[in-house]
């Protein structure tokens, strides 16, 4: 709903400058929202579990969309890889929770028949590996692939960053092979609103996404809006050049960001793993292509953007899914991703990284 | 003196287009059986080729070029076999159209011929149509829209076998029994000229060596033409070659369009070819498969454009399987199951994900530079002052 209402705020502001391209836009975007009414007038349970199925899945894809929408701020690549590293996550997660690690068994599976205490040690622990290892695994390959092409033209790091990206899907392939693998239900399926209602389904999985999700956004805004490094990492992002100057460490403040995105992408590899309750190693490329439509939807290099744009994308995904067919959801997401960037580059919230100057052409 | 060196400028490429020519028969002598997948790579070579206007000459990263691939290789589907049942249509086609009860059989079947040019003119449309709307845009959007577009062409393949009740591509089955191509007025004892067939492959292999040679043309004369010159003016300096009067859209959009020519003629050979087309053909991995092959070579080179295309489709399949076999024998020797059972042509695009980064970090112009695009490569690093030894490229 909010989309109706961001796109009508910008076209009440210009209306009188806007082009005829963006009037046949909101004119789409209108008709859409009227047939998604009507259908949620027909049966209003069923759309409104359909929503907030919708906004769940977004959460997750927010998260790995603040990954790509942190690195673009600050460094303007596409960190194509980014997918890939989510796809790890999930692996690591796991990898975790089997307790098993190259053949070694640490401690006996946890799995859904473990005792409760022990299910939520080891949903924290997985969460944390995964944060821990996401992050170092993305710091890394900021420091050997893209750190030395930092002068370099843009698509040749971004040719690095498709290569990085098959790389990460191999290493995956070959650690967990080529089949889709079940993870352990440990997060309950049952209908967290039971106890009131039958024809609302919200389940407990749905419940712990949100729970985890807002704990980790605001972490990582109080990071970058109180922080000394967040300050920092805001400088870079306007002008590497002048940061430097201040006595910013341009060098670390990138990798801190790099670090940032790893973690995000981490927790929503184990949290995307525990709510669909399989995972496979080339997951990463789809759910890395929502992301990056859902911060490009957002405002590339906006952090607020890419969240919006992440529930946005979860949500046409849901309906999509609900109300066109399932295997028609990948080509919607995508044409959103061709329309946004054909007709409004910018996004729905702005762009920051061009709004702060950081957006000229280098080719 | 000059005729000299126009001799020694001619004497590699006449040497190659010989060894091109007499190939198969050697094969045949030798009994090496290596022309089918000669043929393959051909294809390939062709579509990289393709790529290499776009991303070599114009500099626009395509990450979808597949998407034209496959709708060639569809043309040649709709047109060339009984997909439609609905209709009975045929046109001077090699196959025989009436089956054995005298009845017409069902479908459209058109000269392959015709066909070849329909492809070539229908990707070249949809690269219009792609084109158009995107090519505003700044280069690395760019590359995720055709990225997209990469991805929603094969996916629409995929499921189009009820588009409101109409099936448009038979979804994940695809496409069977693909007409052969031929010339059917050819006297009885070029028969196995009259209708291409899978015993003999030296018509096959004629006619994608001919289009080779005609996509190299193509390449070269588009090189050294107006159209040629001002990519390389938008590739070097967008603002630049628009204040010099270059239409910035217009130039894209002809690179893109005729890139997409040539990815559409390789996809319709292919599907005659390989007389079965289905989705799962047309993944990203090989749109990724081609760009390595025009990086790997050296973007804006024609000869490492061929280069590249001959290794990598080596590697796969030759190079791959034998280590493969390697593999196996020290895990067997070994005792070790995970050596033994290695799957090893299964990661190869673990490779070619390593070799983009490696090409792009240690000689990003390639194996065989274009000097002018070798020179834009390493521009950037004369602007750091960290990097002392740092010589002027040139």
């Amino acid at each position: 709903m909010s989309m109706v209402e961001a796109k009508q705020g910008g076209l009440l502001d210009s209306v009188r400058s806007s082009s005829w391209q963006s009037r046949i836009a909101v004119a789409v975007v209108a008709v859409l929202v009227v047939v998604l009414l009507f259908q949620a007038a027909q049966d209003p349970a069923q759309f409104v579990s359909q929503l907030l199925v919708g906004i769940t899945n977004g959460a997750i894809i927010a998260l790995i969309a603040l990954g790509y929408t942190l690195v673009y701020g600050i460094v303007e690549l596409i960190n194509f890889a980014h997918g890939d590293n989510f796809m790890l996550g999930s692996f690591v997660g796991l990898t975790v929770l089997s307790g098993t690690f190259l053949g070694l068994g640490f401690f006996a599976p946890i799995g859904g028949d473990s005792g409760a205490a022990l299910q939520i040690v080891g949903v924290v622990f997985a969460l944390v590996a995964a944060m821990a290892i996401c992050g170092l695994i993305n710091v890394g390959i900021e420091r050997i692939a893209y750190k030395p092409l930092r002068n370099a033209p843009r698509l040749a790091v971004l040719i690095t960053a498709i290569g990085m990206s098959f790389i990460l899907q191999n290493i995956g392939l070959v650690w967990k092979g080529a089949s889709q693998i079940p993870f352990p239900s440990l997060i309950p399926d049952g209908n967290a609103l039971g106890a009131f209602t039958d024809a609302l389904v919200y389940r407990w999985k749905d419940l712990f996404i949100i729970l985890v999700t807002i704990p980790l956004l605001l972490a990582l805004s109080y990071f970058v809006q109180r922080t000394k490094q967040g300050k920092a990492m805001r400088a870079v992002a306007q002008d590497k050049e002048a940061a430097a100057m201040m006595g910013i460490n341009v060098d670390r403040t990138i990798a801190v960001t790099f670090l940032l995105g790893g973690i995000l992408a981490g927790a929503a590899g184990v949290m995307f793993g525990l709510f669909n309750g399989t995972t496979v190693f080339n997951v990463g490329f789809r759910q890395g292509l929502f992301a990056f439509t859902a911060a490009v939807l957002g405002g590339i290099g906006n952090l607020t953007g890419a969240v919006v744009g992440g529930i946005l994308i979860g949500v046409i995904g849901a309906m999509s899914d609900q109300y066109v067919g399932v295997r028609w959801t990948e080509i919607m997401i995508f044409t959103v991703l061709i329309l946004v960037l054909v007709f409004r580059p910018q996004g729905l919230l702005g762009d920051r990284s061009s709004v702060q100057g950081g957006g000229g052409e280098r080719t | 003196m000059r005729g000299d060196a126009r001799l020694n400028k001619l004497a590699l490429p006449v040497g190659l287009i010989l060894l091109a020519l007499v190939f198969p028969f050697v094969d045949d002598a030798l009994g090496t059986n290596l022309t089918f997948s000669a043929i393959v790579v051909a294809v390939f070579v062709m579509l990289a080729l393709g790529l290499n206007i776009v991303v070599g000459f114009a500099g626009l990263l395509d990450l979808g070029f597949v998407a034209f691939y496959a709708l060639g290789a569809y043309v040649v589907g709709w047109l060339a076999s009984s997909h439609f049942q609905q209709v009975s249509f045929s046109f001077l086609s090699a196959a025989n159209t009436t089956t054995v009860s005298g009845v017409e059989k069902p479908g459209i079947h058109i000269s392959f011929w015709i066909i070849l040019i329909l492809a070539g003119a229908f990707a070249a449309l949809c690269g219009v149509i792609i084109g158009a709307p995107t090519l505003r845009l700044r280069g690395d959007y760019l590359a995720i829209v055709t990225l997209g577009f990469g991805e929603i062409i094969p996916q629409f393949f995929e499921n189009g076998n009820n588009i409101f009740g109409f099936n448009l591509t038979n979804g994940v089955v695809g496409i069977k029994a693909i007409d052969s191509p031929g010339f059917p007025f050819l006297p009885d004892a070029l028969d196995d000229w009259q209708r291409f067939t899978t015993s003999n492959l030296n018509p096959w292999y004629f006619t994608i060596l001919a289009l080779v040679l005609i996509t190299i043309f193509v390449n070269i004369r588009l090189r050294d033409s107006r159209l040629g010159r001002a990519w390389i003016a938008v590739r070097e300096d967008e603002t630049a070659a628009a204040a010099m009067g270059i239409n910035l859209v217009t130039t894209k959009l002809w690179a893109y369009a005729l890139g997409a020519v040539f990815g559409g003629l390789a996809g319709a050979f292919y599907g005659a070819f390989i007389k079965s087309i289905f989705p799962t053909s047309f993944s990203f991995n090989v749109s990724i498969l081609i760009l390595c092959m025009v990086i790997l070579g050296g973007m804006g080179n024609i000869y490492g454009v061929i280069l590249g295309a001959i290794v990598l489709q080596g590697i796969n399949f030759y190079l791959l399987p034998q280590v493969n076999e390697w593999v196996h024998a020290i895990g067997d020797a070994t005792g070790s199951a995970l050596l033994a059972e290695a799957d090893i042509p299964r990661y190869n695009f673990f490779l070619f994900g390593l070799l983009l980064v490696i090409m792009m970090l240690l000689r990003p112009e390639g194996i065989i530079p274009n000097r002018q695009r070798a020179e834009e490569l390493h521009g950037g690093e004369e602007e750091d002052a960290s990097v002392p030894e740092v010589s002027r490229a040139g």
